[in-house]
């Protein structure tokens, strides 16, 4: 296929679940916020969730201080803002508009609904009532998007590249949402593993729909650990950082045999999968939670570089 | 204007249903009166979703658009559309023996069959195609031929467009919608289908590849990119031929050999449709600022190891100086008398035909002798003095530049307006591809109307809209 309907397909499928996973660090920082004042103290979520986005420097240079509605605004729809969830939207409709073909008729008017019907929404003002709405709106374009694509298109380089994109990006949201809790520093006066500490790590696993089936792993209640044990080394979590891993892995050993030849991302592929394999939870903590959480998303930057350099150009 | 002087192919001009509308006039007068509405919303929405929108040049608010369809299906009987086709199969051959000609041997110049400054100093006239004979010496290998009609027996054509004739994704698409919309319709009416277009259109394709190319040959479409006002298009047809929709980037040229840049690596391409003008193609050949082409084409096309579908240098046959001479071509090249006659013409250039054209601008639709897409034309009786005026200082200033021709009374075909059912002027695009295995018409074509009521200006780009083309039995 095409080098460039190849990069079109990566990127228009990481831009659809970047749009979802903003969707849910916007969906986690409203929870939070909802709780009482003198229950959550001082603590921050919506500095964590600019943190989350990855869009501190951009958000700063215009905000001061961050707010519910200065957040909301930056993170849906913000003109400053590159990465905004309506960005993204328009991204892959453009991206998508450019490779039709290569797609299948159902991915393409999953993507083109959904941006006709942003054009309807107006994004200003998303206050309390209208934001959940329009979060599950978003949740649901990629959700049906995804859904689409895994049973709809030929198993052909197209559909190994889609696949790529997808899961290059949910390594690297995962990641990021984990690390939320780094960022969210809990107020002095409030213990380790108190009512506001469990009510935060509750939160990241509402928002990769993973509380229910949590406990349903654990049988116990939730515990830092745990949370981490379960997002990044659970081989039974479709999102954890060993899941997408290895379906990264399966994917570019797809390509490498479709195509007779490997290469570096590949081996990186291979790397990445060798630490978290070995790795055990509680020792990630020892580590420092925060630092594993760093090597693992330059590693899957760096990943993300090898598979352009070899597919994309 | 008032309507009744024109030929109203469904009515005729006495009232009458004509032969082919009986069905539809007779479905039409029992169906409920929001039936059309209903279905007219239907359409629309079916449109926006599958994305068939075109992008309106100098418009920067609402850039993409849908064209507006009309219900109500254009008919045209079996037999109206034999003699049709039977004329565009000897208007395209004579278009292709003439290019060939006005690169080669140039009898109709030296023969006095057309001017030779009209040729020579053509800007689509392209030098590096003299001497050079495409594969199977087929130029036009798709041609859009727009016809139009004003009695039941007298169909002129209005234009030849032998470079990238665009449209007919509304003509597959008009079908598609038609299908759905009304089912009972195609049910009971013997309609011609046009679905096998995309797979003729790859049969001439690979008809005309290079010699030396393998025997299943690979063929791609090269489009501008996504903000062409007809990229739609190109991507609807690559995908029903099932081909690779490439940008000038993708490819490259090495050792005069055309590759695209895949996954894989390189692969070698033999056959460009491509759906970008000449002068685009290839900066080391013609505009060194394009970005849209590929560097070096040009020289593997002259060495032979591609096709470019069309051939690159098409358009001066195409050219409305050149249109008014085309019966005589006809006649030149096929021993016949034309078929399809065209509209008659005066060519500004000849100082009696000028002199009558600056006296008469109040009846005449005069047209610039490049120009395309329904800009930079006047139609006299609907122009206000002052642009008259303004047009003939235009004219006498270049008089070479325009043609003219009367204001035809253009065909109309009952359309589904606010006030209802109603006339609107309507032209017809047929789409003829001509390939080494012979020439193919999809029956039908893309109708083109007219939606301001008396209106003759049928161009997307000012406000026309389409409707699907029925040819019965």
């Amino acid at each position: 296929m095409l080098s460039r309907t190849a990069d079109n397909m990566f990127w228009l499928s990481r831009y659809i679940e970047r749009a979802e996973n903003l969707a849910r660090i916007l969906d986690v920082a409203s929870r939070m916020a909802t709780l009482p004042s003198a229950y959550a103290g001082s603590s921050n979520e919506w500095e964590s969730a600019i943190a989350t986005a990855a869009c501190q420097d951009a958000f700063h240079s215009f905000y001061d201080k961050a707010t519910r509605d200065n957040v909301v605004e930056f993170i849906v729809a913000s003109p400053d803002n590159p990465s905004s969830i309506k960005s993204c939207i328009d991204i892959a409709r453009s991206n998508a508009r450019a490779v039709r073909t290569a797609m299948t008729g159902e991915m393409w008017e999953i993507i083109n609904d959904a941006w006709h019907e942003m054009q309807k929404i107006n994004l200003r003002k998303l206050d309390a009532a209208r934001l959940p709405r329009f979060l599950t709106f978003v949740k649901e374009a990629s959700l049906r998007f995804d859904g689409a694509a895994y049973r709809t298109m030929l198993r052909t380089d197209h559909y190994w590249f889609q696949r790529l994109g997808t899961f290059v990006e949910r390594a690297d949201n995962t990641a990021r949402l984990l690390d939320v809790k780094y960022h969210v520093l809990l107020p002095e006066t409030e213990a380790i593993g108190g009512g506001l500490d469990y009510f935060q790590w509750s939160s990241i696993l509402r928002a990769v729909s993973a509380q229910t089936s949590f406990h349903w792993v654990y049988r116990e209640s939730v515990k830092p650990w745990l949370v981490a044990d379960f997002l990044i080394l659970s081989r039974k979590q479709p999102r954890s950082l060993i899941s997408t891993c290895i379906q990264i892995n399966d994917v570019l050993d797809r390509l490498s045999e479709t195509y007779g030849r490997r290469g570096t991302s590949q081996r990186l592929a291979r790397q990445i999968y060798a630490i978290l394999d070995g790795a055990e939870a509680e020792a990630l903590f020892q580590g420092g939670l925060h630092e594993f959480l760093a090597d693992f998303i330059a590693r899957n930057n760096e990943l993300g570089q090898a598979i352009s350099q070899q597919y994309l150009q | 204007m008032a309507g009744g002087t024109f030929f109203d192919e469904m009515g005729g001009f006495d009232g009458s249903v004509r032969d082919g509308y009986k069905v539809l006039a007779k479905w039409l007068e029992q169906a409920p009166p929001d039936l059309l509405a209903n279905r007219k919303a239907e359409a629309e929405h079916f449109f926006r979703r599958i994305g068939i929108t075109f992008n309106v040049y100098g418009d920067d608010q609402g850039t993409e658009r849908l064209i507006p369809f009309d219900l109500v299906p254009r008919i045209l009987t079996s037999k109206e559309w034999q003699r049709l086709s039977r004329g565009l199969e000897q208007r395209v051959n004579a278009l292709n023996a003439f290019i060939g000609d006005v690169y080669g041997e140039q009898r109709t110049i030296r023969e006095g069959i057309v001017p030779e400054d009209l040729v020579m100093t053509n800007p689509c006239f392209r030098p590096e195609m003299t001497r050079f004979r495409p594969a199977r010496d087929i130029y036009v290998q798709i041609a859009g031929i727009d016809i139009v009609r004003v009695d039941a027996d007298t169909f002129y054509v209005l234009e030849d467009n032998a470079r990238t004739p665009s449209g007919v994704s509304y003509m597959l698409e008009n079908r598609e919608a038609m299908l759905r919309l009304f089912p009972e319709l195609f049910a009971t009416m013997r309609i011609a289908p046009v679905d096998n277009y995309a797979d003729a259109l790859l049969s001439t394709l690979k008809s005309v590849a290079p010699v030396s190319a393998p025997a299943d040959p690979t063929v791609v479409l090269l489009t501008p990119g996504q903000f062409n006002s007809a990229y739609y298009e190109h991507s609807f047809l690559a995908d029903k031929m099932g081909i690779e929709l490439v940008e000038g980037r993708d490819l490259f040229v090495r050792a005069n050999v055309v590759y695209m840049r895949t996954t894989e690596g390189p692969r070698r391409v033999d056959v460009i449709y491509r759906r970008i003008d000449d002068e685009y193609l290839d900066p080391l050949a013609f505009n060194p600022t394009s970005m849209l082409g590929v560097p070096g084409l040009m020289s593997a096309y002259r060495a032979g190891n591609v096709t470019i579908s069309n051939a690159v240098g098409t358009g001066v046959a195409d050219d409305k100086a050149i249109y008014s001479y085309m019966p005589e071509i006809v006649k030149f090249f096929t021993d016949e008398e034309p078929i399809l006659n065209n509209v008659p013409t005066w060519r500004c250039r000849e100082p009696d035909a000028l002199k009558y054209v600056l006296e008469h601008l109040d009846e005449l639709v005069v047209k610039e002798v490049h120009g395309s897409g329904g800009y930079g034309m006047l139609v006299g009786p609907h122009a206000t003095k002052a642009e008259r005026q303004a047009f003939a200082a235009k004219i006498a200033a270049s008089p070479d530049g325009f043609i003219a021709q009367p204001t035809l009374s253009l065909s109309t075909v009952p359309c589904f307006v606010e006030s209802g059912l109603a006339p609107r002027h309507v032209d017809l695009r047929p789409y003829v591809l001509c390939g080494a295995d012979g020439v193919r018409t999809v029956p039908g074509g893309l109708t083109r109307v007219a939606l301001k009521q008396g209106s003759l200006v049928v161009n997307s780009s000012q406000g026309g809209g389409t409707k699907d083309t029925w040819v019965v039995e």
